[in-house]
């Protein structure tokens, strides 16, 4: 076990390594210019030559990149070109407000979820099976924005039971909780749906019915802690949905999380931020990824970690 | 002999187009049409506001702020030797009680004001001048504006990294600051009003150092209270500020992070007094048709224009025929119509609001058939195929689109490059990548309210250089010379004259016909029910996109 965990460790910092190369390669070659975003429009040549002198930017990619994992090893993400703020200190302010908002999303998700799949699973073949089993397509399928913005208007401006964005209290977080929750509540209605008919198959459930017991007995004392297992572990995974979630949705909301501070650095071409929100997301994934691979065994026996 | 020019008549020059005497004595305008502020009589103090804006506040340092949303808020945390009249483009004397110009225009004395204090107690004197403009030109502080100070002597020294300070900014005695221009700079008040000309104290930059900007300290209306990363930001009223009776305000919360469309959908809940970022375009027609949300918003000038630049070095642009048959070619009406008339046609690369705007001037009309005349003269009756880069945000494809349709029209098929406004930046600064560029989105604000504004780097040889902002590589060193020539009148005496040479000057550019101005973008602000103040304030040409330090609560 301890020797799986070491050796995922190593594969992920090998694999963090690589996503670093990569988005700082793709950076480098961007036609667009950091240099002229900081020196703004009435800078001289020799102001914008003497900013890119003093970035470092004038050196070779190689010379660039190594600075950079230098840094890094010593815990230094640099500071934000525009802001001149470290962006360590950018991003742990902004955190804290990320997490809460994917914490939402997966309490919403799971109920949701759940909760569709119990019940499509129960009506199998019937017109509210169907009727789920759709809407939960459209869940999957809907623009992130949209949904956002419909939510946004229905429950905040027309009904006002909402905060219209924002942060703070727990009225704000229902509805960006909600849109970024919806997406993850269509797949796991599905997961749910299939693992529920998949156990309600299983030879001690027909033993259980044998034994005379009430169906809903069987349904939440046999058949679900066995279903339900399964698609929770699915959790870890879903942190890299969030991800590329939570850019849309904290935009959509005015959340200040690290999605917002991504997407106002690419726009500005702000590339120490850039890396920093890239290389936190991807930290987040791969750890998301080897707890859904840790906590598989304890939930099925049958799965052993090699 | 030195001759000396006061304060108020300068600003007087400035602002009526002088008839008052040279030599006028500093304070008071006797006699005169003074350019003196005049209190709103029914303004009341205290109160706090909300105001929203979309992207976060990146520093709020002056020698580094360049951006829509903090350039308001440096000019109400710090101050400057110079300012403007609330709402109008008239220079003011600020930190600087009054101020003298020698008559070759190359030495500028500031008379400081007494009894001035930074938000941490201390008096402002002489010294800190010095330093803060010291500290702005020098390479390390990166600032996007050093180059505004380059005719101050010793400037090229110190960007250069060869000297400390600026040889040319003397501290006379604690109220008394001397600077020498390398050459005579009509435009050298203006710049001591920018933000980056704010003076800051020493003691508290290197207190903080990188992270100044996050911890300012000035000597500003307001001062800084709280700052929570991505989300608010608390100004406070600053008791001690040194002009009477103003600000009204005890506080403005700044929400950070908020789309405009919901900064909207919020101010018509009551929620926020000022959406920072103004009317999104989608909603603009639906606010404009609402008698109700319409009396709430203000209309103004902006100090912009929108043009397409034609690179005069790539073929078939090089041709003067083409780029006038272009200028025939675009219908502007129907481009104004369809960003819902936020705008008004252009036929100058001036906005009406600056000084040298030239209403006589015609322009080139609107005629599809006599460009495509004129186009058959220059060689391409059948026209000819290019590119068109915009950036990608909306409306500017669209307006792009119209474009494409009208150079159809004349035969010309214009393919369009959408890119992301970092990407067109960087087309426009290569010199053989973009033949043509709607400048929607990027297009020039003026920094400060002068016709000087419109040429260095976007018209003129200077920019016309690997990296530049001059995307026509449009670059007649004739015109250069005249406008070196008009820079160098500094004797408010005669303005008029500078203001006329200026508009001789767009108008040979427009002859040359390197750019199509399309339009000037018109400002719209919206504002709650409960603020007071004269409209002006929330239209003001400098203090974009709002004055803070007059608007009031009713």
């Amino acid at each position: 076990m301890l020797a799986y965990v070491a050796r995922r460790l190593v594969q992920s910092v090998l694999i963090l390594l690589g996503v670093s190369l990569i988005t700082f390669a793709l950076l480098y070659v961007l036609p667009a210019d950091p240099v002229r975003q900081i020196a703004g429009r009435s800078a001289t040549p020799q102001t914008v030559e003497n900013i890119r002198r003093q970035l470092g930017l004038d050196q070779p990619f190689v010379v660039q990149y190594g600075r950079y994992l230098l840094g890094l090893a010593q815990g230094d993400f640099g500071r934000s070109y525009l802001q001149r703020t470290e962006v360590s200190e950018l991003i742990t302010a902004r955190l804290p407000a990320s997490l809460l908002l994917m914490a939402g999303a997966i309490v919403c998700e799971l109920i949701l979820g759940l909760t569709m799949g119990l019940v499509a699973a129960l009506k199998r073949g019937t017109a509210t099976d169907q009727a789920l089993m759709v809407s939960s397509f459209v869940g999957v399928s809907a623009p992130q924005f949209v949904v956002g913005l419909l939510l946004l208007y229905v429950f905040a401006v027309r009904l006002s039971w909402f905060p219209i964005g924002g942060y703070g209290t727990f009225s704000h977080l229902v509805l960006p909780s909600l849109t970024l929750g919806i997406l993850g509540a269509g797949w796991y209605s599905r997961m749910m749906r299939s693992s529920m008919v998949d156990v309600l198959r299983q030879d001690y459930i027909r033993t259980a019915r044998a034994k005379g017991l009430r169906r809903l007995t069987i349904i939440l004392r046999h058949a679900l802690p066995n279903a339900i297992l399964p698609v929770i572990a699915m959790i870890g995974i879903d942190i890299g949905i969030f991800m590329s979630g939570i850019v849309v949705v904290e935009s959509v909301f005015g959340w200040p999380g690290i999605g917002q501070l991504a997407w106002q650095a690419i726009q500005r071409v702000d590339i120490p931020i850039i890396m920093g929100v890239t290389l936190v997301s991807a930290c987040a994934i791969v750890l998301g990824n080897l707890l859904a691979d840790l906590v598989t065994p304890f939930i099925d026996p049958r799965i052993k970690l090699q | 002999m030195k001759a000396f020019l006061s304060s108020t008549a300068l600003a007087l020059g400035l602002a009526v187009g002088l008839s008052a005497p040279a030599f006028a004595q500093d304070g008071g305008g006797a006699g005169a049409k003074t350019a003196e502020y005049q209190p709103d009589p029914s303004a009341k103090e205290g109160g706090s506001i909300v105001v929203t804006y979309k992207d976060d506040v990146s520093t709020l340092d002056p020698a580094i702020g360049y951006d829509w949303q903090n350039w308001s808020m440096i000019k109400s945390l710090f101050d400057a030797m110079m300012d403007y009249v609330p709402g109008t483009t008239e220079l003011r004397p600020a930190l600087a009680e009054s101020y003298e110009i020698s008559e070759d225009g190359t030495v500028f004395t500031f008379h400081l004001k007494t009894g001035v204090k930074f938000h941490n107690g201390r008096e402002m004197t002489a010294k800190d001048v010095k330093y803060s403009l010291d500290r702005v030109t020098d390479p390390k502080t990166q600032s996007p504006g050093a180059g505004f100070f380059g005719s101050i002597k010793g400037y090229e020294e110190v960007a250069a990294g060869t000297a400390d300070g600026l040889s040319g900014v003397e501290v006379v005695d604690p109220q008394t600051v001397k600077i020498t221009l390398s050459r005579p700079d009509a435009t050298f008040l203006h710049v001591m009003a920018l933000n980056f000309a704010s003076v800051v104290p020493q003691e508290a930059v290197e207190e903080y150092g990188a992270d100044f900007g996050h911890h300012p300290v000035g000597t500003g209306a307001f001062k800084l209270a709280d700052w929570t990363i991505g989300q608010k930001l608390v100004f406070e009223k600053n008791a001690d500020y040194w002009r009477d009776g103003v600000p009204y305000l005890d506080q403005i919360t700044f929400e950070i992070g908020q789309e405009p469309i919901v900064a909207l959908l919020r101010l018509q809940k009551g929620e926020v007094d000022i959406p920072g970022d103004g009317i999104p375009p989608a909603k603009f027609q639906e606010v404009m048709a609402d008698p109700e949300q319409k009396a709430r918003v203000v209309e103004g000038g902006q100090l912009q224009t929108g043009y397409i630049t034609m690179n005069v070095t790539m073929p078939p642009f090089d041709k003067k025929e083409v780029r006038e048959a272009v200028n025939m070619a675009i219908d502007k009406d129907r481009i104004v119509q369809m960003i819902n008339n936020r705008a008004i046609p252009a036929n100058q690369p001036l906005p009406p609001s600056m000084p040298g705007y030239d209403e006589s001037f015609k322009g080139y009309p609107h005629d599809p058939e006599r460009a495509k005349a004129m186009l058959a003269e220059a060689g391409f009756p059948d026209g000819f195929e290019t590119e068109l880069y915009v950036m990608n945000t909306d409306p500017n494809p669209r307006i792009a689109q119209a474009i494409q349709q009208d150079l159809s029209q004349i035969g010309i098929k214009a393919d369009i490059q959408s890119l992301a406004q970092a990407n067109v930046i960087a087309a426009g600064g290569a010199k053989d990548q973009a033949p043509m560029i709607w400048s929607g989105g990027m297009a020039w604000i003026a920094d400060f309210p002068d016709p000087s504004n419109f040429y260095g780097p976007i018209l003129g040889c200077a920019g016309a250089v690997p990296g530049g902002w001059n995307w026509s590589w449009y670059c007649n060193e004739d015109l250069d010379k005249e406008a070196a020539e008009a820079d160098s009148i500094v004797d408010p005496a005669k303005k008029d004259e500078r203001d006329a040479m200026w508009s001789d000057i767009y108008g040979k550019v427009m002859a040359d016909a390197p750019w199509v101005p399309v339009f000037n973008e018109q400002r719209f602000t919206m504002k709650s029910p409960r603020m007071g103040g004269a409209d002006d304030l929330y239209v003001d040409p400098v203090h974009i996109p709002i004055n803070y330090d007059y608007v009031y609560v009713k």
